[in-house]
């Protein structure tokens, strides 16, 4: 199991991200409804819920991708509705996102992928830039020589792991993980979730995680939340989840794959 | 938040005491201040004369990967010059991240020596190269196709009729407005820069005899192939492309079905048929954007416009086009699916290769018109 620091008690800690009453929808038909949600920083949080029910919304809706129907979000304190387009170029320099395929620009090499941010939003010597670059490709766990290689020259695992230089580029306070292991082999898996909870205590991040490996759930996240029904339906620590009764809790966390986790995460 | 912290700038005090020389360090050392916090760090640099060097990271109020990093590179060349430099008061998350930051150097990948003269060199090489490659892939596929095509013919059970019917409607069908149009203005075109040099010979009823033959001959297939080579190769390189970069054609291999038969044959089988029928099309289009003209701009009326035109042109004339058009289909076809499938990975490939498709098959279009009009010539038809 990882040593890793544990956040402070619930009720001190400052909220980084408040979700209140929101609503979003394509057409007809209404995916999150009503939903409240806060993430704490410096935590991992993780965000399991079955497919289809709008994990990925919710993500794509905190990060403005999808308009919302109604609700508030707010990150490090600041709603998103209200501010002007520079302190939204200000905001977006504070999250980073790994996107599901990683959603690395193809025409350009692993180094520049990183330094795409960089250049965009700082103003940095070309040294600093090269040296950070290779830093951020180094930190995630990549060798030197993958930094001029194309996307398309990378394996699954590589991919992950550019696509996460690229989004601490910047130093952010939070980053999005869109379900980070998934096409990961076991030990792959196991290795990024070690990652991120190393990175996290070295950086200082707070880990919004969606995912459905049960396995990162019990050994990185600090918090879960569970989505159901286009709400929050229960969020706690692994304990909480495991003594809910809800049914959909019970056979996520009861069962046989949960089970073998569990035995293999303690 | 970042408002706050934008008001400071990263602060250094350099303080000297017996061998020791202490930098004090204020403010935010982060990413935004980039430019001064390498600055202040030639700063340390430069002052650090004495055989200690004490960086005091008390009075920092934020400490990024990029401030570390900078830091303890600072400290890294210092030692160089045997020089001992440590950090006090850091807080605990900031030690962690000097220590995992921690400088090393990167070493430069051997990067081959560009000599101009050499890279255009190879360059020249390549595209010669490529182009051989090019003929010998297109024969080669050619006989794939007509294999698949003799399969089909002996096992009409596999014959896609739906599949074809669907690409002629995309090809021919939603094709026709536009390339009418374009033949139109063409003919259009044609006709009164005819009478305008010809009026001055008195020759003026001759461009009807111009238009029939231009038109039937030479500019509607040329024209058709043009536009569908445009509108149609390219999409059929973009759809195979992007089936090629997601496995698709590896999928259906594994199936046990041939991707020529499945994907290919229908496209060029609707090509072949739907060209020839676009040509006539364009040809009778072009034909009455000229006898507008003649009518409007020259003063040749509708009777005379087509009397004139029977006694001009014969099937022959009207033949030549049309026999050139499947030529057109498929060697359109062809080079269409051949950069198809040499798409490779990114979508960058896959728009180098959709633009390489409409390019070479509209080089080829125009090269095959002139082989024909050569053959048409030698044979006296």
């Amino acid at each position: 199991m990882l040593e890793r620091h544990h956040p402070a008690p619930l009720e001190n800690r400052e909220v980084i991200i408040r979700v209140r009453g929101i609503e979003v929808g394509f057409g007809e038909k209404t995916i999150l409804k009503d939903l409240d949600l806060d993430v704490y920083r410096g935590e991992i949080l993780g965000f399991v819920g079955a497919s289809g029910q709008g994990k990925s919304v919710l993500t794509r809706a905190i990060l403005g991708l999808v308009p919302k129907r109604a609700g508030t979000i707010e990150v490090l304190g600041q709603n998103l509705d209200e501010l002007s387009s520079s302190e939204r170029r200000l905001m977006e320099r504070h999250w980073g996102v790994l996107f599901q395929q990683g959603a690395l620009f193809s025409a350009l090499t692993v180094k520049q992928n990183v330094q795409v941010p960089m250049r965009e939003h700082l103003d940095l010597s070309d040294r600093l830039l090269d040296e950070l670059a290779m830093l951020k490709i180094e930190m995630v766990g990549l060798k030197p020589d993958a930094a001029d290689k194309l996307p398309s020259e990378l394996s699954g695992g590589m991919i992950k792991r550019a696509a996460l230089a690229r989004a601490l580029a910047l130093d952010p306070d939070i980053v999005f993980l869109d379900e980070p292991t998934s096409g990961l082999d076991p030990i792959g898996a196991g290795e990024f979730d070690e990652l991120i909870a190393t990175l996290q205590r070295t950086l200082g991040l707070t880990v919004f995680m969606v995912t459905h490996d049960l396995d990162s759930l019990y050994t990185v996240c600090d918090r879960i939340a569970a989505l159901g029904e286009g709400k929050i339906l229960a969020e706690g620590p692994i304990e909480a989840m495991l003594a809910s009764d809800h049914p959909w809790l019970r056979s996520y966390f009861h069962g046989k794959r949960a089970r073998a986790a569990l035995a293999g995460g303690a | 938040m970042a408002q706050g912290t934008l008001a400071h700038e990263p602060q250094l005090k350099i303080e000297r005491a017996g061998n020791k020389v202490t930098a004090v360090l204020a403010g935010p050392w982060t990413a935004e201040h980039a430019r001064v916090v390498e600055t202040l760090a030639g700063e340390i640099a430069a002052q650090a004369d004495r055989h200690h060097l004490i960086i005091d990271l008390a009075g920092v109020q934020r400490l990024d990967t990029l401030g570390a990093w900078v830091l303890d590179r600072t400290r890294h060349e210092l030692g160089g010059s045997g020089l001992v430099s440590d950090f006090v008061n850091a807080t605990p998350e900031q030690g962690i991240l000097l220590n995992e930051v921690a400088y090393r150097g990167f070493q430069e990948l051997p990067k081959p020596k560009p000599s101009r003269f050499v890279d255009f060199l190879v360059d020249v090489g390549r595209t010669v190269a490529e182009a051989g490659n090019d003929l010998v892939r297109g024969v080669a596929f050619l006989g794939q196709l007509v294999s698949a095509f003799v399969r089909v013919l002996l096992n009409p059970r596999r014959f896609r009729g739906s599949a074809v019917v669907n690409q002629l409607e995309q090809i021919a069908y939603r094709g026709v407005p536009i390339i009418v149009l374009i033949s139109f203005l063409v003919g259009a075109i044609v006709a009164q820069q005819g009478i305008f040099q010809l009026v001055k010979f008195g020759a003026t009823p001759f461009v009807v005899d111009l238009i029939g033959i231009l038109v039937m001959r030479e500019l509607g297939v040329l024209l058709t192939s043009i536009m569908v080579a445009g509108r149609s190769g390219s999409a059929f390189t973009a759809e195979i492309g992007s089936m090629k970069m997601r496995e698709e054609i590896d999928a259906l291999r594994v199936m046990g079905l041939d991707p020529i038969e499945v994907l290919i044959l229908p496209r060029i089988l609707a090509l072949i048929i739907g060209l020839p029928l676009l040509t006539f099309l364009a040809s009778i289009a072009a034909l009455l954007g000229g006898g507008v003209t003649a009518w409007v701009y020259g003063d040749i009326s509708p009777d005379v416009f087509l009397t004139r035109l029977k006694a001009s042109i014969a099937l022959n004339t009207f033949m030549v086009g049309l026999i050139k058009a499947p030529f057109m289909a498929m060697i359109i076809g062809i080079i269409a699916t051949l950069e198809g499938l040499a798409v490779a990975g990114s979508a960058e490939s896959l728009g180098r290769h959709v633009t390489s498709s409409v390019v070479k098959a509209i080089f080829m279009v125009i090269v095959l018109d002139g082989v024909f009009a050569m053959f048409f010539a030698a044979i006296r038809y």
